[in-house]
């Protein structure tokens, strides 16, 4: 379980994950020493797994980002191990979920234009094993978007 | 910008860890740390690396339950967007907010503590949004990043 210590240095850090020790020390009121045995502790048991560097994909281009929602043929035993292995294989799909729910699985594809998409769409994702129906849903924009826990 | 092959390469050793230094990067790479500092700060000044995320294992830091919803609107127009977004925005367990087009007007990504957490969440601070109509909602079982076109 976490204590406040542990949860004031997490808070600290998903505000800005490149903060340093000392820095960290400060903020929390705490020492050094005290701090760094902390953060190792939590990195051991897992509950911090790393950090990422995001990438803003439309400074890449990529101007279209699309939420497809699947659902997938259930009579088939490997469908979703199938489906999940082939869905890999897209380069512009850049998140996998899957759900319990009425939705067994979303993509989070990325496209250049509406043209782009179109080929992706046909030529990528209709080709995918064993799916049954997709919806999709187009960002329009990101409203909140850091995926902090509320710790 | 255009990258080419070794901006690709730093990219994705970023994407999958951005904890590593300038140093162990350039090593990894076969660069020397002045091209790959060099070349970092140019993909952050062209605004491709936009930033950086601490990633936790939500279960083991009390959050057992992610579940995604759809939200309609049950009355649209240009001021009830702007109420929904601001109230849904400021509720701590709400991850991300979408604008969509399509079957639904948002997409939400919500963390609780547990189910019986979750319906608190829904009932008492997401149902009760200004504007809200239908919901529905997918409870997370496993989610995986690709490093996308890279």
């Amino acid at each position: 379980m976490l204590d406040d210590f542990d949860r004031r240095l997490l808070r600290l850090l998903q505000a800005d994950p490149g903060r340093g020790v000392p820095d960290l020390a400060e903020a929390a009121g705490s020492t050094p020493a005290r701090v760094a045995r902390r953060l190792d502790a939590l990195r051991e048991t897992g509950v911090i797994t790393g950090s990422r560097t995001l990438i803003d994909w439309r400074a890449l281009g990529y101007a279209v980002a699309v939420s497809l929602r699947i659902t997938l043929d259930k009579t088939q035993s490997r469908a979703f191990d199938e489906f999940l292995a082939a869905a890999r294989l897209v380069p512009e799909v850049i998140e996998i979920q899957t759900f319990l729910g009425r939705v067994d699985v979303r993509l989070s594809l990325i496209a250049r234009d509406l043209a782009d998409y179109q080929r992706i769409y046909r030529e990528q994702i209709l080709e995918l094993p064993h799916i049954a129906d997709i919806e999709a849903l187009m960002t329009v924009a990101t409203v909140k978007g850091d995926e902090s826990l509320p710790l | 910008m255009s990258l080419d092959d070794l901006d690709r390469m730093i990219l994705r050793a970023l994407v999958a860890n951005a904890d590593q230094s300038t140093t162990q990067l350039a090593a990894k790479l076969g660069l020397s740390q002045p091209a790959t500092w060099r070349r970092i700060k140019r993909l952050q000044e062209a605004g491709i690396i936009a930033g950086r995320q601490l990633q936790l294992d939500a279960a083991k830091a009390g959050f057992g339950v992610t579940v995604f919803l759809g939200v309609k609107l049950a009355t649209k127009g240009r001021v009830s967007l702007e109420d929904f977004e601001r109230a849904v925005g400021a509720i701590p367990e709400v991850q991300t907010v979408d604008h969509v087009l399509g079957l639904y007007d948002y997409r939400l990504r919500v963390v609780a503590r547990d189910l019986a957490d979750f319906e608190r969440v829904l009932r008492r601070r997401l149902m009760t949004l200004p504007g809200v109509g239908n919901v529905e909602a997918n409870v997370l079982l496993s989610e995986e990043r690709r490093p996308g076109p890279l």
